[in-house]
C-alpha cells in the first residue's frame, strides 16, 4: 500500500490490555487548570519505569466541568488496578492537591471505584469534611488556599495500551515535522492519548534485552545508525525513524487516533521526505491487540 | 395502570397507624386483600375499606386522598414506590424510608423523614418537630436521601443527623440541627434560638443570619468550591433551591459547635 508516495508496511502493531481511569482537574482558569494536570501527567512516558502512563486528554469549557471552572482531562493507564490506584492517589496528592484553586473530579463512569480524595483526606488532619452530593462523594480539606474539594473515587474501566506506529524518514527534522503534524491531528480524538514527550517517542523498544536485568531494550533493527550491523529493517536513505505510541479506552479509539495520525504524516508526502510507515511488530510476544497498519488505511 | 387511590370516609377520632399501607407491602396484593387489611387505631382495628374507598390497581404508585393530621406512620420503611398524600399526614411520615418517593400536599405532624435511610420526602405544607431527627432514645437520625420543606418546620429540624439533606424553602424553628452527626440542611428562611446545639459535625447553610450561641466561632468569609456542586444538584428539584437567583458560593463561615466535637459548621450566605 503507497499514499502519497508514503510505504504503508504490511505489518501490524502490538498492544496490551490495560486499567484506566479518567479524572478531571478544575481551577481558577486554563492556566493554573494545565499546571496541574501537567505536573500530575508528568514522567508517565511509560508503564516500563514510570507506574504508569498518563497524559492530558483536552482542555474543558466550564460547561463541561462540574463545578463550572476551567478543567482538563487526563488519562491514566496502568497495567494493573493496584498500579492504577497507586499513582493516581500519589500524583493527585502531590501534584494536585498542592496546585492552587485545584479541585479534582472523576471523569468516567465505572462499577470499579479507586481511590481519587478518598485517603488525601487525611492529609485534613481531622479538620477534613465529607459531602454527598447527588448520590457522589466529595471531600472538602482546608488547605492555606481555602479548601481542596475532590472526589472520593474514580472510576476504573478496561482499556489498550501500547497502539503505535512509526515515522521513516529521509531526516531527522522531516521525520519530527511529520510526527508533529500527526500529533496534531490525533489530540483531536477522545479517549486517547499519547503518553511521549510532545507525543513522540525517538527511543522505540524491543522486547527483552542482552542484560539480564533489562526488559527492554533499544529497538536496533529500526536504528539507523546500526543499519550496517544488525538485521536492520531500514533502507539505506533513512536516517530516521520516531515512534508514536497511543493508549486508548477501547481498540477502536485506537484505531481512529491512528488512521487520523497515519493520514496526517502522509499528506505530507514523500516530498517531504516521508518514506515509509511501519509499526512495533514483536512477534506476538507483547499482546492481544493487533493494529494491521493497511487495514487501518484501507 | 392507574394509580391505587385511597379516599378517606370520614375522620376517625383516634389516630391511625398507616405502616401496613407503604408500597412493599402491597406487592402483589389484589385490591380486595388490601381492602381486608387492618389498620390499629387506638385500640380498635379498622379494616382498610371501613377507612378508605380503594380505585385503582398500581399498588407501586398510592394516593391517599382526604388525608388529614391523624394519619400516622404514612410511608414507614418504604422501599421503592411512590406515595402522594393530598391533604396533611400524621406523625412519624416517612420514618425509616429506605429508597422511593413521598409528596404531602399539605402539612405534617412530629417525627416526619425521622430515621429515614434514602428516598426523597416532599412536604408542600409546613412540618412539626423533629424533621429527620432519632426516635426519643436513639443516637442516630435521619441517614440518607433528601427532604424537601416548602413550608415552615418546627423545632429540633435534624436532631441527630448522620447523612443527607434537609432543604427548608420557608423558617426552621429552636434547636435547628442540634446533635447533629453529619449531613446538611439548608434553610432559606428565618432560623431559631440555639441552632446547631451540641452539633458535632455537618454544614448548616443559610440565607439570613442565625442567632448564634456563644459556642459558635467566626472563621470569616470564604468562596466554598463545593457550594456550586450543591445548588447544581438542586436544579433538578421542584422548589426555590432550584432557582439560579438564590444560589450563592460567597459565605460566612462559622464552627462549632464548640461545646461539643466542634467540627460542624453554619455556612451565611453574604
Amino acid at each position: 500500500m503507497i499514499i502519497n508516495g508514503v510505504s504503508i508496511d504490511a505489518t501490524f502493531a502490538e498492544a496490551f490490555p490495560m486499567k484506566a481511569t479518567r479524572i478531571i482537574i478544575t481551577a481558577q482558569n486554563e492556566k493554573w487548570a494545565l499546571i496541574a494536570a501537567q505536573s500530575m501527567s508528568g514522567f508517565a512516558t511509560s508503564v516500563i519505569a514510570c507506574g504508569c502512563e498518563a497524559g492530558i486528554e483536552r482542555t474543558l469549557t466550564p460547561e463541561e466541568t462540574p463545578d463550572g471552572r476551567p478543567g482538563v482531562a487526563v488519562l491514566f493507564f496502568a497495567m494493573g488496578g493496584k498500579g492504577l490506584a497507586k499513582q493516581l492517589e500519589t500524583r493527585a496528592g502531590q501534584c494536585v492537591l498542592t496546585s492552587p484553586t485545584s479541585a479534582l473530579f472523576n471523569g468516567i463512569k465505572s462499577d470499579i471505584k479507586i481511590p481519587l480524595g478518598k485517603n488525601l483526606r487525611y492529609f485534613g488532619d481531622g479538620f477534613q469534611i465529607a459531602k454527598v452530593i447527588a448520590g457522589k462523594r466529595y471531600w472538602r480539606i482546608p488547605v492555606m488556599d481555602g479548601e481542596f474539594l475532590t472526589e472520593a473515587t474514580a472510576g476504573q474501566v478496561e482499556a489498550v495500551g501500547g497502539g503505535n506506529f512509526l515515522v521513516l524518514a529521509e531526516s531527522q527534522p522531516q521525520a519530527l515535522a511529520a510526527c508533529e503534524a500527526a500529533i496534531d491531528a490525533m489530540r483531536k480524538i477522545p479517549n486517547v492519548i499519547m503518553p511521549f514527550p510532545g507525543g513522540v517517542v525517538r527511543s522505540g523498544s524491543k522486547v527483552g534485552s542482552k542484560y539480564k536485568a533489562l526488559n527492554a531494550s533499544t529497538n536496533d533493527a529500526f536504528c539507523p545508525t546500526l543499519k550496517g550491523m544488525t538485521h536492520s529493517e531500514l533502507p539505506a536513505s533513512c536516517e530516521s525513524v520516531m515512534e508514536i505510541v497511543i493508549d486508548g479506552l477501547s481498540k477502536q479509539d485506537i484505531d481512529k487516533a491512528m488512521r487520523v495520525g497515519i493520514q496526517a504524516v502522509c499528506e505530507l508526502g514523500a516530498t517531504s521526505g516521508i518514506q515509509r510507515i511501519s509499526a512495533g511488530n514483536y512477534g506476538g510476544k507483547l499482546g492481544p491487540f493487533h493494529f494491521h497498519l493497511q487495514e487501518i488505511m484501507a | 395502570m392507574s394509580a391505587l387511590t385511597l379516599t378517606l370516609k370520614y375522620r376517625p377520632d383516634q389516630r391511625v397507624d398507616m405502616s401496613p399501607l407503604s408500597c412493599q407491602h402491597l406487592l402483589g396484593k389484589e385490591p380486595a386483600e388490601i381492602a381486608a387489611l387492618e389498620l390499629q387505631s387506638g385500640k380498635c382495628k379498622l379494616r382498610v375499606d371501613q377507612l378508605f374507598s380503594l380505585s385503582g390497581f398500581d399498588t407501586q404508585s398510592l394516593i391517599i386522598k382526604n388525608s388529614f393530621e391523624k394519619l400516622d406512620f404514612i410511608g414507614r420503611d418504604l422501599e421503592e414506590g411512590h406515595i402522594t398524600v393530598e391533604g396533611d399526614a400524621g406523625a412519624y411520615l416517612a420514618m425509616g424510608m429506605k429508597s422511593g418517593q413521598i409528596t404531602v400536599t399539605g402539612n405534617s405532624g412530629l417525627y416526619a423523614g425521622c430515621e429515614m435511610k434514602n428516598g426523597y420526602l416532599e412536604i408542600i405544607g409546613d412540618t412539626g418537630d423533629f424533621l429527620g431527627g432519632a426516635l426519643p432514645g436513639n443516637k442516630i437520625g435521619m441517614k440518607g436521601g433528601l427532604i424537601l420543606v416548602k413550608g415552615n418546620a418546627g423545632e429540633r429540624v435534624g436532631d441527630h443527623l448522620r447523612r443527607g439533606m434537609i432543604l427548608i424553602e420557608g423558617n426552621a424553628g429552636d434547636y435547628c440541627g442540634s446533635r447533629m452527626i453529619a449531613g446538611t440542611i439548608a434553610v432559606m428562611g428565618q432560623t431559631g434560638r440555639y441552632l446547631g446545639y451540641a452539633m458535632r459535625r455537618g454544614t448548616l447553610l443559610l440565607w439570613n443570619p442565625p442567632q448564634l450561641s456563644a459556642s459558635f466561632n467566626d472563621c470569616g468569609l470564604h468562596t466554598l468550591a463545593f457550594l456550586p456542586l450543591l445548588f447544581t444538584a438542586f436544579k433538578t428539584l421542584n422548589s426555590k433551591f432550584a432557582e439560579n437567583s438564590v444560589a450563592f458560593n460567597r459565605v460566612q463561615r462559622f464552627a462549632g459547635d464548640m461545646a461539643e466535637m466542634g467540627r460542624g459548621e453554619v455556612l451565611v450566605k453574604k
